[in-house]
C-alpha cells in the first residue's frame, strides 16, 4: 500500500489553487496525470515519486548517486588489495 | 525505469553483501517495517545473500493486515446499502470479514470499486450525485495526504454525497508498542522509507534513544534494503543507536511539511485498534471539527454481530515478529491466496502472502513441494 514509483514530469496544469496543481507524469512510456499539491518545488523534467495519484517528493539526483559511489570506492578499494596481494 | 532498475543490479547487490559479512562478529535480529520492504527481501531472495548471523523479522506495515476485522465487516455493510458506490483499493477486497469479504458482495452484486487513488472516488461522487459514494481510507502515514485531499476537495466543492471509512495508522506508535513487549526481540529497525517522505524522521531520535536501538530510514529496492542493513549492522557492531537515513533520494529530516500541514488540517489522532496487536495508544488518525461530516461511520451507523476471527490464523504473532508465516501450521495448506484465513495472506504487502507467493515455504516444508533439498 505504501508503494510508490518515480517517475518524469512532462506538463505542469496550474489551476488556481495549489491544492489542484496538476501534471502529466511518465512512468516509462505510461503517462498518468498526478496531483502536485504536495511539491510545489517540482518542475518540468525533474523526476517526483508518486503515490496513488500525488507527488509526495521530487527525487534529490544526487542523493540517489550515493550508494554507486560507495560501491565504486569499494570495489577500487578491492582492485588496489587484488594487486597488493599478488 | 530510471530511479528503479540501477538498484535491482545483482553485481552491485553481491558487493553490498560482502560488504555486510565484512562487518557482522555476531547474530543480530532486524526488523523490516514495511510490507512492501519485506516483499522485495522474499521475491528477491536477499535473505539467501545474508551471512547466516543476520536474521530478519517482519514488520506490521501492511495497513490491509492490521485494519481490524470489525470495520471489514462494517465496510461489508456499507457496500451491500443499495444506495452505495463503494470504493476502495484493491488489496481489501480479499480480506476476510467475520463471514464474507468485500469481494464476496461484489459477486452478490454490491456495487464496489478498485480505484487507484481517492481522487477517483471523489469523481465518482461528481457523477453520480444520487449515490453514496463511500471510500475505504486505510493506509499509514504514507496515504494519509491523499485521504485528507479527498476530504479536503469534497468541502471545497460542497460534496455531500462523499464519504470515507477511515482506518488510518501511524508507525511510530507501533514500534513503541513493539519495543516495549516482553517477547521483543528486534534489535535494530529498518524504518519505513515512504512513511519518512511524509513524516520525516524526526520522531524516531526520541524512540532510538530510549530503547537503544539502530533506526535507519531505508527505501523499496534490493539495494536499498541491503543498504540500510549495512548501515543497521554498522551501528549495531560499534554499539551505537542513531538515526540514519539509507533512502535521502526521498526522505529529509523533516519530511513533506505541505503534506503535514494538510493531515493537521483534516485528521486528529486517536487510538486504533490494530489487527493481531490490539489497541495502541495514539495510533491513529481520524477526521477532525469540519471534515467529520465526511466520516462514514457516523453517517451509516452500524449494528453488526460481533466480529469474529479465525481460531487457527496467527497472524498476530508474524505481524509482531514473533513468528515466521511458514511455522503456521495453516500456511499453505488451510490457508492460501485463494482461500485466506487470515490479511497477511491477501494483501500484496502480507508477509504470508510473500512466502507464499516466492517460495519461502519449499525451504521448510518441502513435503508439501516436492522432493527436499539436499
Amino acid at each position: 500500500m505504501c508503494l510508490a514509483v518515480p517517475g518524469k514530469v512532462v506538463e505542469i496544469m496550474d489551476a488556481g489553487d495549489i491544492a489542484f496543481r496538476r501534471a502529466k507524469v511518465d512512468f516509462g512510456g505510461i503517462r498518468k496525470e498526478i496531483n502536485l499539491a504536495y511539491t510545489p518545488e517540482a518542475e518540468v523534467g525533474k523526476y517526483v515519486l508518486v503515490h496513488v495519484g500525488f507527488a509526495i517528493s521530487v527525487i534529490d539526483e544526487d542523493e540517489a548517486q550515493r550508494v554507486f559511489e560507495y560501491l565504486k570506492q569499494m570495489g577500487g578499494l578491492e582492485e588496489e588489495l587484488g594487486e597488493v596481494r599478488q | 525505469m530510471k530511479f528503479v532498475s540501477e538498484y535491482r543490479d545483482q553485481k552491485a547487490a553481491e558487493q553490498l553483501a560482502t560488504a555486510i559479512r565484512q562487518k557482522v562478529t555476531r547474530p543480530w535480529t532486524i526488523m523490516e517495517i514495511c510490507g512492501g520492504q519485506t516483499h522485495t527481501i522474499v521475491k528477491s531472495g536477499l535473505e539467501d545473500l545474508l551471512p547466516k548471523q543476520i536474521t530478519l523479522v517482519h514488520g506490521p506495515g501492511c495497513p490491509v493486515c492490521v485494519t481490524p476485522i470489525e470495520l471489514i465487516d462494517k465496510a461489508v455493510a456499507i457496500a451491500k446499502r443499495p444506495e452505495a458506490i463503494f470504493c476502495s483499493f484493491g488489496d481489501m477486497l480479499r480480506v476476510p470479514g467475520s463471514t464474507k469479504s468485500l469481494f464476496d458482495v461484489k459477486a452478490e452484486g454490491a456495487d464496489v470499486r478498485i480505484v487507484y487513488s481517492p481522487l477517483d472516488a471523489l469523481k465518482l461522487a461528481k457523477q453520480n450525485p444520487e449515490k453514496q459514494v463511500v471510500f475505504f481510507a486505510v493506509g499509514f502515514e504514507t496515504t494519509a495526504p491523499a485521504n485528507a485531499m479527498a476530504a479536503w476537495q469534497a468541502d471545497h466543492d460542497g460534496i455531500e454525497n462523499f464519504s470515507l471509512l477511515v482506518s488510518h495508522v501511524l508507525v511510530p506508535p507501533a514500534m513503541e508498542a513493539l519495543l516495549s513487549s516482553s517477547n521483543c526481540v528486534v534489535q535494530g529497525f529498518l524504518a519505513a522509507g515512504h512513511v519518512c517522505t511524509i513524516m520525516g524522521f524526526e520522531e524516531y531520535f526520541p524512540i532510538a534513544q530510549k530503547y537503544k536501538v539502530p533506526i535507519v530510514v531505508t527505501g523499496f529496492e534490493p539495494l536499498d534494503l541491503l543498504e540500510g542493513i549495512h548501515m543497521t549492522v554498522g551501528q549495531l557492531e560499534e554499539g551505537r543507536h542513531d538515526v540514519e537515513n539509507q533512502y535521502a533520494r526521498a526522505v529529509r529530516r523533516e519530511g513533506n511539511r505541505p503534506a503535514q500541514e494538510r493531515i493537521a488540517e483534516v485528521f486528529e489522532i486517536t487510538p486504533r485498534q490494530w489487527r493481531g496487536l490490539g489497541e495502541i495508544p495514539a495510533s491513529g488518525f481520524q477526521l477532525r471539527g469540519r471534515f467529520r461530516k465526511y466520516d462514514a461511520n457516523l453517517r451509516f451507523p452500524f449494528e453488526g454481530e460481533p466480529a469474529r476471527e479465525s481460531p487457527e490464523c496467527i497472524s498476530g504473532l508474524i505481524l509482531q515478529g514473533i513468528k515466521k508465516p511458514h511455522e503456521c501450521p495453516a500456511f499453505a495448506v488451510k490457508c492460501t491466496p485463494e482461500n485466506p484465513l487470515g490479511a497477511p495472506m491477501v494483501s500484496s504487502e502480507g508477509a504470508c502472502a510473500a512466502y507464499y507467493h516466492y517460495g519461502r515455504r519449499q525451504n521448510v516444508q518441502p513435503e508439501l513441494s516436492g522432493p527436499a533439498r539436499r
